[in-house]
């Protein structure tokens, strides 16, 4: 019950957050970018809800763009991972033998990195920037989507309806993608609303380091490292971007554990 | 036995063998889980195959429909070897042989609607053009197993055990296949059930006219169903007869053993259940001869140096045995 209320929260957050995202040009009070410095570092007033930082920039704003930006960034990178990752794992876990080993060797190989440092190694290559990041972000996530499906691909197709389809003439693309696949689909989805929470989370770790958006774009890890030279001056600077990374995380990752037990009949009853 | 004279399948020599990791450091071994069986079924004819949990039965039969491939031995299907067919020839032949699984339960795709999954084999033959057509073929098969037309747009899981059942004899049976596998088609089913889609099947029968392989480890399944009963033990045909003959006069002492393990309804005829010593030997380690020597009560040295062959000691009745 309590679980459930939990899932419920998570989802409402995420919902909330997506339409932030989406609606940033039209409800965000001003420009994220607009300066006024004569204002400088001002503490929160009803003019500017969240205050202003070191620029005279509009924090609520810059929380509201921030959004945009991690959800945009984290999103595309998901859905890359998850059809690559999607890919590769079915495919190893439905021919087995060799075809499986060198592939799921080689998400070892990215698995062996501790967690942000391959997204750190891989950004410090390539250089910073939008597109990098992305990049990162995918490579980061796939061995993650290719392991959750090549388990339940494994487990689906010892069933007898793959036997079935396979004496309808059926081949073993089709015997893939329209029997095995949408039968592994609920931990796949239940992934992937975890990884965003993870993308999310290594974006502003990497914005907090340098490494990720540059400034000026607004993006909560990025200004968290700003604010952190100001804290004692200005607390508020640091404040809202870092509660804006933890309720979208923890809204991703309430929704995706409750995803998980609506969609695993076998942890119903719990 | 006469009526039926036209080979559709003959099995000859077919041999599984499977690896077996015994432990980490030992090396693999290999069990025959059929071992050396080969055997004519004619067309239109009705056969069961029985025996214990594996002996065996069920690999014979998912080889026969090519869903594995056998180690050796040949499979003539309508006059042409089988057992090597790859690619498209393969898949043409998937049209003539079908199977019925045990478990309802996992024989349907449960995303599937069933008219999907009744569609699909028509779309991979071509066989209806229009849609209209489809529905139409797919009507009537399902109609012909006791469904009704509102269930086409179900999903597997609105149905019972027994419906799921003849949804899955529906689909083996819509590309009208010339020789069916019904692999233990009622076990997984209650009782009650049991009895409708064994009616189910013999109607059927005659209305398709497929010939078929039962298999079953029960049997008074197998002698409702079918004209010739093979028993195997171990991945090796022991007996091989007309129904009737076979519950007439059983020959070989493990079919012996069999019959008098078939419960009797009614408590006034309740015999004595003739228990024998032993256990069924390990595949991994069988016995030099006879398999069942161990535990065969006719057993005398001979039997314990070669496996007996299957030899017709009647007219259509096969046995392995030296003591018959």
């Amino acid at each position: 019950m309590r679980k459930n209320k939990m899932a419920t929260l998570g989802a409402f957050i995420v919902i909330a957050i997506v339409i932030i995202g989406i609606l940033a040009p039209i409800i965000s009070p001003y420009d994220p970018n607009a300066q006024d410095l004569y204002n400088s570092l001002e503490g929160p007033s009803l003019k500017h809800p969240f205050g202003v930082d070191l620029y005279g920039r509009d924090i609520l704003s810059r929380v509201i763009w921030g959004a945009r930006i991690s959800l945009s960034i984290s999103f595309t990178a998901v859905l890359l991972s998850g059809m690559l990752g999607i890919m590769l794992g079915a495919i190893a876990g439905y021919f087995g033998g060799i075809i499986d080993e060198i592939i799921m060797r080689i998400f070892d190989m990215l698995l062996s990195f501790p967690d942000i440092l391959l997204a750190i190694a891989i950004v410090a290559i390539l250089g910073p920037g939008k597109l990098n990041l992305i990049l990162a972000l995918t490579i980061y996530s796939l061995p993650q989507f290719a392991r959750i499906t090549r388990g339940s691909v494994i487990s689906e197709k010892n069933n007898e309806y793959v036997d079935a389809a396979r004496l309808m003439g059926e081949n073993d693309i089709s015997i893939l993608f329209r029997y095995i696949l949408p039968n592994c689909i609920s931990p796949i989805i239940v992934q992937g609303t975890m990884r965003m929470a993870t993308a999310i989370l290594v974006i502003s770790g990497l914005g907090f380091l340098g490494l990720g958006i540059q400034p000026p774009t607004p993006e909560w890890g990025t200004d968290l490292s700003v604010a952190r030279t100001y804290l004692r001056v200005a607390p508020h600077m640091g404040i809202f971007p870092g509660l804006a990374i933890f309720i979208t995380v923890m809204g991703f990752n309430f929704f995706g554990d409750g995803l998980n037990d609506a969609l695993n009949p076998r942890l119903k009853d719990r | 036995m006469n009526q039926y004279n036209n080979p559709i399948i003959e099995v000859k020599n077919l041999l599984k063998e499977f690896d077996v990791i015994k432990g980490f450091w030992a090396k693999k071994a290999k069990i025959k889980a059929v071992n050396d069986v080969s055997f004519t079924i004619n067309e239109g004819e009705a056969v069961g195959l029985v025996g214990e949990s594996g002996c065996g039965k069920t690999t014979t039969g998912r080889i026969l429909v090519r869903l594995m491939e056998p180690t050796a031995g040949k499979i003539i299907f309508a006059g042409k070897d089988i057992s090597i067919l790859k690619g498209n020839k393969l898949k043409q032949l998937r049209r003539e042989l079908q199977m019925v699984f045990q478990d309802p339960f996992s024989s349907l795709n449960p995303r599937m609607t069933v008219y999907d999954i009744l569609k699909r084999p028509l779309e991979i033959f071509k066989i209806a053009k229009t849609s209209e057509e489809k529905k139409q073929i797919a009507l009537k098969a399902l109609q012909d197993v006791g469904l009704k037309s509102e269930h086409l747009t179900r999903y597997p899981h609105e149905f019972s055990g027994g419906q799921r059942q003849r949804i899955a004899i529906a689909r083996a049976l819509i590309l009208k296949p010339r020789f069916v596998v019904l692999d233990e088609p009622t076990s997984a089913l209650d009782v009650s059930v049991q009895a409708q889609i064994l009616n189910l099947l013999r109607n059927l029968r005659k209305e398709y006219s497929f010939t078929y392989l039962l298999i079953s480890h029960d049997l008074s399944v197998v002698r409702f169903l079918s004209d010739k009963i093979m028993v195997m033990y171990m991945g090796k045909l022991v007996e091989v007869a007309p129904t009737s003959e076979l519950f007439k006069e059983p020959l070989h002492p493990y079919t012996k053993l069999l019959m008098s393990s078939i419960p009797n309804p009614n408590p006034r005829n309740r015999k004595k259940l003739k228990l024998i010593e032993g256990d069924i030997p390990s595949l991994l380690n069988p016995p030099p001869g006879c398999f069942f020597a161990p535990r065969c009560p006719l057993r005398t040295p001979e039997c314990d140096k070669t496996f007996p062959k299957l030899r017709e000691v009647k007219k259509g009745h096969l046995v392995a045995c030296f003591k018959v």
